[in-house]
C-alpha cells in the first residue's frame, strides 16, 4: 500500500482520492482515538476537577471552595494547594474506620459472591443445551428492573414487619421478629445480590471455554475428581475468579444506596459517608479528597486486574 | 505369546472381553450389543466413519461412559463399577488434553504423581519416556508452544508413562498434516513394539488402520461388521459394505449358475465369472460379486482364448496419480468398472499406451471375485 516512487513522479491526486488514501492509512489511529477521546473527556478531566477541589479551602460561597490559582493585582500568579482535607481524613478515626469498615464488607461480600458465584457458574457450563439459555438468562434478568427497586423490594423483605419476618411468625418458629433490616447482615444480602451476576458471568465466560476433556484427562490418570478440581480446573479458572473478584469487589467498596437503604445509620460505608460531606455538610473540598482516596484505594486492585488480563492474554 | 494369540483361544486368555455390550444416548444407540476380545500386545483398530460408536466404546474402556448392558472386563477384572480413575488403561485423547497450565514435564508426570510415587522415581520416568519420543528439549515448554506433531507426541508419553495394561488412542493422528501422520503412523507401531503395551486405536483412516494394526475391527451403525487382520479384512471381506468401505471394490449383483466344491461360476454383468474355490453359495441363488480395481488387467489386445473372466469396455475417463492409473471403463451396457495399472514403464513418448475411448479389454484371476452374500 505504500507509495514508494519518488515524489516528482507521483501522479495528481484529487482531493477525495488523498482523503481516503489518508484513511487508509491512519485508521488504525482513528479507532484508537474514539475511545481515548471519551475517556479523556468524560473521565480523567472530571478527576481533575475532583483532585482540584480535594485541594481547595472551604468557602461560604458558589461554588463552596477557594480558587486554586490567584491572580493579584501586580501580575503576581499564586498557586495555593491545601494538604489540610487529607490530613483531616487520616487523623480523624471516623474516616479511616469508615475506609476499614467498607473494605471489610466489600472484601467479605466478594468472597460470598464466589463463594456462590463459582458452582453456579460451573453449574451453567455443564448444564445440557436447552438449560444453559434460560440459566444465563435467570442471571441477568435482575438487570431488567431497577436497581433501586429491587432494594426497596429487600426492605420490603427484611424490615420487621417484612414478608420474612411475617412468615417466620406465621410457621411458629420465632414471637419476636428478628431485627434484620438495619444490619450489617441486611448491607451484605444487598451487596452479594446485587453483584453476584458480576461475578458470575466472567467466571461463566472463563469456564465455557475450559476444555472438558481435560478433567477426563486427569481422571484417566487417575486423579479423583476433588484432586482434579484442585489442579486443574481451579488453577485454569483463576482468570475468571480474579475478573469476577474485581468487578464485585470494586464497585462494593465505594457502594453508597445499599448502605443507606438497608444498612441505615448503623452501618458506615465510604460511599455514605462522602455523600454526607457532599450534600449534608457542602464540605466539597472533603468530600473530594475523601473520594481521591478511595479511587488511590481502588486503583491497585484495577492495575492487579490488568496485570492478570495482559498474563491471561498472553497464555491462549 | 504366539505372534496370532486369537486363533490359539484354548491356551490365551484375552486381556479385554466385551461381551453383549450396548450403549444409548436418548434415543440413539451408539453401541448396540456387541462382542469382542482382545489380547495383550495387540494393536487392535477400531475402524468406522463418524457416528459409528467406534469412539463411545473407547470411552466405555476408559470407564467415560458405562454400558446400559452387558460387561467389560480387563485383566479378568469386571470394569462394571470401576471409575476411570481405578482403571489400569490411559487413554490418547483426541484432543490430546494437555494441561495448558503445566510444562511437558509436569503434565507426563501428573499421572504417576497420583500414584504418590517417590519424586526420585517420578524424574527418572518422565526423563525415560521423554527420551522415547524424542522431546528431552521441550520438558520445560508449556503445551501452547509446542507444535502439533509435539503436542501428540506429549500426549502420547503422558498415556504411556504410566505403563498401562491398555492404552486407548482416540484418532491420534487425526490433527496432523499427511506427510507428518504417515511418519508417525510407523513410529506409533514401534513404539508399541518397543513397550508391549496393548493398544486399541480408533480411527476412521483406513489407510492408517491398515498400517498400524495386529487385528482391526469394522464398525457401523454401533456393530462389527468384520473382526480379522488387515489382510482378511481386505482380501476377504463378508460383506458389500466391508468390501466398499475398506479400499475400492467394483460390486455387481449376479447369479450362482454352478456351485461345485473346488469352483463357483457366476453370470454377471461382466459376463460369466469363475471363482476357482469352493464358495458357500447355492445354485440359482441372487449373489454379489467384488471385484479389486488392482487384480484387473487392461489389455488393448484381445485375450487368446475366449473364456470367462474377460469383458470389453471403453476408456471413459483415466485418473493419472503418477504411481498408478485409474481407468474408469464403461461397459456396453453402461456400467462403469474400475481398474488401476501401476505405470512400471516410462513413457518416453510422454504419451500413455492407454487413452481416452480406447476400446480396451480386461480380465482377471479367476481367485480375485470376492462373493459377498449381503
Amino acid at each position: 500500500m505504500t507509495d514508494i516512487a519518488p515524489s516528482g513522479s507521483r501522479p495528481q491526486r484529487s482531493p477525495l482520492d488523498r482523503l481516503s488514501h489518508w484513511f487508509q492509512t491512519n485508521w488504525r489511529k482513528i479507532v484508537i482515538a474514539v475511545p481515548f477521546f471519551w475517556l479523556l473527556l468524560f473521565f480523567l478531566a472530571p478527576f481533575f476537577i475532583v483532585a482540584k477541589i480535594s485541594l481547595a479551602e472551604l468557602r461560604i460561597s458558589s461554588p463552596p471552595f477557594t480558587e486554586m490559582i490567584e491572580w493579584t493585582g501586580d501580575g503576581v500568579m499564586t498557586i495555593r494547594l491545601v494538604f489540610d482535607n487529607f490530613i483531616f481524613i487520616m487523623e480523624d478515626s471516623l474516616y479511616v474506620n469508615t475506609y476499614l469498615n467498607s473494605l471489610k464488607i466489600s472484601v467479605t461480600s466478594t468472597l460470598i459472591c464466589l463463594l456462590f458465584g463459582y458452582p453456579i457458574a460451573y453449574g451453567i457450563v455443564r448444564s445440557g443445551p436447552v438449560a444453559k439459555p434460560v440459566l444465563l438468562f435467570l442471571v441477568i434478568l435482575p438487570f431488567w428492573t431497577s436497581f433501586l427497586l429491587r432494594v426497596y423490594a429487600w426492605m420490603g423483605l427484611l424490615s420487621d414487619q417484612g414478608t420474612i419476618n411475617n412468615l417466620l411468625i406465621y410457621i411458629g418458629l420465632i414471637d419476636e421478629p428478628i431485627r434484620m433490616l438495619y444490619t450489617e447482615f441486611a448491607v451484605y444480602i444487598g451487596i452479594v445480590y446485587t453483584y453476584l451476576p458480576f461475578m458470575i458471568l466472567p467466571l461463566y465466560a472463563n469456564m465455557e471455554r475450559l476444555d472438558m476433556s481435560l478433567n477426563e484427562a486427569a481422571a484417566d490418570l487417575g486423579s479423583k475428581p476433588m484432586n482434579t478440581f484442585f489442579r486443574v480446573t481451579l488453577p485454569l479458572t483463576i482468570p475468571g475468579i480474579v475478573a469476577g473478584s474485581l468487578l464485585v469487589f470494586i464497585p462494593a467498596t465505594g457502594e453508597y444506596v445499599i448502605p443507606d437503604l438497608l444498612g441505615g445509620g448503623n452501618v458506615q460505608m465510604i460511599g455514605r459517608v462522602l455523600f454526607n460531606e457532599f450534600s449534608l455538610n457542602t464540605d466539597w473540598p472533603v468530600a473530594c479528597a475523601v473520594a481521591v482516596v478511595l479511587l488511590f484505594l481502588l486503583v491497585l486492585p484495577i492495575i492487579l486486574f490488568q496485570y492478570f488480563q495482559g498474563k491471561a492474554a498472553e497464555a491462549p | 505369546m504366539t505372534e496370532e494369540p486369537w486363533l490359539d483361544q484354548a491356551n490365551n486368555t484375552p486381556l479385554v472381553q466385551i461381551r453383549g455390550v450396548s450403549k444409548k444416548f436418548g434415543d440413539v444407540t451408539a453401541v448396540d450389543n456387541v462382542d469382542l476380545d482382545i489380547y495383550q500386545g495387540e494393536l487392535f483398530c477400531l475402524l468406522g466413519g463418524s457416528g459409528c460408536g467406534k469412539t463411545t466404546l473407547l470411552r466405555m474402556l476408559a470407564g467415560f461412559e458405562f454400558p446400559n448392558s452387558g460387561s467389560i472386563s480387563i485383566g479378568g477384572q469386571d470394569m462394571s463399577t470401576v471409575p476411570a480413575y481405578e482403571r489400569p488403561t490411559n487413554m490418547m485423547f483426541q484432543s490430546y488434553a494437555l494441561f495448558p497450565h503445566m510444562s511437558v514435564e509436569r503434565n507426563i508426570a501428573f499421572g504417576l504423581q497420583q500414584d504418590r510415587m517417590p519424586k526420585g522415581e517420578i524424574a527418572d520416568r518422565v526423563h525415560e519416556i521423554l527420551k522415547l519420543v524424542e522431546l528431552q528439549d521441550f520438558k520445560k515448554r508449556k503445551p501452547q508452544q509446542l507444535s502439533g506433531g509435539q503436542r501428540q507426541r506429549v500426549a502420547l508419553a503422558r498415556a504411556l508413562v504410566k505403563e498401562p495394561r491398555l492404552l486407548l488412542l482416540d484418532e491420534p493422528l487425526a490433527a496432523l498434516d499427511k506427510k507428518l501422520r504417515k511418519q508417525t503412523q510407523f513410529e506409533l507401531a514401534n513404539i508399541q513394539e518397543q513397550v508391549g503395551v496393548t493398544f486399541i486405536v480408533v480411527t476412521h483412516d483406513q489407510e492408517e488402520a491398515m498400517t498400524l494394526s495386529t487385528r482391526m475391527a469394522v464398525m457401523d451403525a454401533g456393530r462389527f461388521q468384520q473382526i480379522g487382520t488387515p489382510t482378511e479384512i481386505y482380501e476377504f471381506p463378508q460383506s458389500r459394505f466391508v468390501a466398499d468401505f475398506i479400499g475400492s471394490a467394483n460390486i455387481l449383483q449376479g447369479r450362482v449358475t454352478e456351485d461345485s466344491a473346488d469352483h463357483v461360476r457366476v453370470d454377471t454383468e461382466l459376463g460369466e465369472i469363475y471363482i476357482d474355490h469352493g464358495q458357500q453359495v447355492s445354485t440359482g441363488s441372487q449373489i454379489w460379486v467384488g471385484l479389486r480395481p488392482e487384480k484387473i488387467t487392461v489389455s488393448k489386445s484381445a485375450p487368446e482364448t475366449p473364456g470367462p473372466n474377460q469383458c470389453k469396455g471403453v476408456v471413459d475417463d483415466i485418473g493419472y496419480l503418477g504411481e498408478v492409473s485409474i481407468y474408469k471403463i464403461r461397459l456396453d451396457s453402461g456400467t462403469i468398472i474400475d481398474a488401476t495399472a501401476p505405470n512400471r514403464i516410462r513413457p518416453m513418448s510422454r504419451t500413455h499406451a492407454i487413452t481416452w475411448e480406447d476400446e480396451v479389454y480386461l480380465s482377471w484371476e479367476p481367485s480375485s471375485p470376492m462373493l459377498l452374500n449381503t
